[in-house]
């Protein structure tokens, strides 16, 4: 960061009245805290308002209840914390190679005619509003894996418990690959920008050694902007986690813990977009409210140990990345 | 690609190994997997966009713009949609644009470092955090106290996702103002508010634009925040904020779970409309940077 001129107006002259700028930095102020408040507010709404659910059934039982039944009244977050965690760590299976190869080749190989329109049309996907991606998700992404990869791996590989069919398009592996889609901007921006950031010494020495231009980049720049790309990941993960429409539409939003991931399943965001409106006991509306405290919590500190890994590598103090 | 897919140690004066040509073949391998995985990375932008505009454009028809829906569908159209969006975009607009071109003064003007920095990570954590949780916050704040859905509710949810936009971009781009211009200022005896506001905002007005049309897009495309707020409706909403209203996400999630091909279709056309928006928003934008930035 640049250092700035002594701040304010500490050494004018009194020149007339000053009201108008002690107004102006109030009211400036007052904007630049409610931001802080905002936050504060919703954290310390969401912890309240699930305390009667963590107090009903105990938090640990809570996150490791397994049944989900309105009518008996009771309440476990398992399904849908594995629903999570599943469909996201198929998203970043399926994101990270692809996303990792991509940032490499805007970084480092492509010309640059070539690299700025590409990075403009990969970049362009984060700005496509997520319904959409859902509405195409559901009639033309997922009767496509249904046919073709999914009812191959039935086939195929069907033995194996994970890969078990039936293949019905929608289900986790569908809500995965729509994710996919959707960090891999975020991983290929910022890992594009952390491998830019490193210096130009070490590919200068490495190519002067006779490497060829992957070892550079293997072996030489990879690694000086490895902990930053770890970030990047962590960042998509962050957003696969708590992304909302487009798994709602595609992955079936069953309430049972997954066997397969063909199987139907439901994440917390989606458990809580396709059921709040329709919860009418307290203890329902606070159970969901404490799935979403969950979710929040494992995303803001997915977010800050990301920032500080991908602020580390680029050698900024303050990441303004999204 | 350039011609040095060649070894590089292959010159006149080198022998060329077998371990050279191999390490010739891992380069040519490797470099050709990463061009197929940034084709790769932009299949799914093309198809995206394709089905959109082609399914989309049969029902975008004048009905479509100018009809509220019905019940069958048939000559039904998404104007309670379109308007609900521009609605609660533009008070959500209002909202957000002036807190967080005030807070990202705030904190590049006035604030000190500690208090900057709290403010500045609030906004990136604020920024992280999913949508669908500002709709609950939004929900319990200004649903549950009236009893009553309402597109108020909605276009504050929306406000709280542009402003840590705003004021981070807002920042951002007042770092770029040069501080003479601010000394020159403050030199010939102009208080700091018309400082501020004639010398370094107007200095920086196109930049905090940028962010803010991104901001805007990005609240046009929303649909998390909204449901349990906003709700969606089916009627014509204009001017009533404390009553639901629909929005254009809201009308694709609703069409798109409806068995009936007609309100699918209409789905696409909202989605349609949608892309347009968001897409002609941020290659406008883009095309402003680079053109400022040619990097």
């Amino acid at each position: 960061m640049t250092q700035r001129a002594a701040p304010g107006s500490a050494t004018l002259p009194r020149r007339g009245s000053r009201w108008p700028d002690r107004l102006f930095r109030g009211t400036s102020g007052l904007a630049a805290w409610a931001m802080v408040a905002i936050l504060i507010g919703l954290a310390a709404m969401l912890t309240l308002s699930s305390l009667p659910a963590f107090r009903e059934f105990g938090v640990v039982e809570f996150v490791t209840g397994t049944t989900w039944d309105p009518v008996a009244s009771v309440y476990g977050a398992m399904p849908y914390i594995a629903g999570t965690l599943f469909s996201s760590a198929i998203a970043l299976v399926i994101a990270t190679p692809i996303a990792i190869l991509t940032a490499i080749y805007l970084a480092e190989l492509a010309p640059p005619r070539i690299a700025a329109p590409l990075t403009f049309l990969i970049e362009l996907i984060a700005a496509i509003p997520s319904v959409v991606i859902g509405l195409w998700g559901v009639f033309v992404l997922t009767p496509f894996l249904k046919v073709t990869i999914e009812s191959w791996f039935v086939s195929n590989l069907g033995e194996i418990p994970i890969f078990s069919g039936p293949p019905l398009g929608v289900g986790l592996f569908a809500a995965g690959v729509i994710l996919s889609i959707m960090i891999l901007p975020t991983i290929v921006a910022i890992s594009r920008e952390v491998i830019r950031s490193v210096p130009d010494s070490q590919r200068e020495a490495m190519l002067g050694l006779g490497a060829t231009r992957w070892e550079t980049t293997w072996k030489a720049v990879l690694p000086f902007a490895r902990s930053g790309i770890f970030g990047a990941i962590i960042l998509g993960l962050g957003r696969a986690l708590g992304e909302t429409m487009a798994v709602t539409m595609v992955i079936g939003n069953s309430p049972d813990l997954p066997d397969s991931i063909f199987d139907q399943s439901q994440t917390i965001a989606s458990k809580i977009a396709t059921t709040f409106n329709e919860a009418t006991v307290g203890i329902q509306t606070s159970s969901l409210i404490a799935l979403g405290l969950i979710l929040l919590v494992i995303t803001v500190l997915l977010n800050i140990a990301a920032r500080a890994l991908v602020a580390q590598a680029s050698g900024r103090d303050e990441g303004g990345m999204r | 690609m350039s011609a040095a897919a060649t070894p590089v140690v292959s010159g006149r004066l080198l022998r060329r190994t077998a371990a050279d040509r191999r390490r010739a073949i891992v380069d040519r391998t490797m470099r050709t997997l990463c061009l197929i995985a940034a084709i790769l990375g932009v299949i799914p932008l093309t198809a995206i966009i394709a089905y959109i505009v082609v399914n989309g454009i049969q029902a975008l028809t004048v009905d479509f713009v100018t009809k509220p829906p019905t019940a069958s569908g048939v000559n039904g159209g998404a104007l309670n949609a379109i308007l609900g969006t521009i609605q609660m975009v533009g008070l959500a607009s209002i909202i957000a644009i002036p807190v967080g071109v005030l807070g990202g003064v705030f904190v590049h003007e006035f604030s000190d470092r500690r208090s900057a920095r709290v403010i500045r990570f609030s906004a990136d954590v604020f920024v992280g955090v999913p949508s669908i949780l500002i709709g609950i916050f939004a929900f319990t704040i200004l649903v549950l106290p009236f009893k009553q859905y309402n597109a108020f509710a909605g276009a504050v949810a929306l406000a709280f996702l542009m402003i840590p936009v705003i004021m981070r971009s807002t920042e951002e781009i007042l770092r770029l103002v040069p501080g003479s211009l601010r000394e020159a200022s403050l030199a010939l005896g102009v208080p700091m508010w018309r400082t501020v506001a004639s010398v370094i905002l107007r200095t920086g007005l196109p930049g905090i634009l940028t962010g803010v049309m991104l901001a805007v897009a990005r609240a046009a495309g929303e649909t998390a925040p909204l449901l349990f707020t906003a709700l969606g409706s089916r009627l014509v909403n204009v001017g009533d904020f404390s009553k639901p209203m629909d929005a254009l996400p809201l009308f694709i999630y609703n069409n798109a779970r409806q068995p009936f091909e007609i309100l699918n279709k209409q789905a696409w056309g909202a989605a349609l409309v949608l892309l347009i928006f968001v897409l002609t928003v941020n290659i406008l934008v883009r095309a402003r940077t680079w053109r400022r930035r040619p990097s």
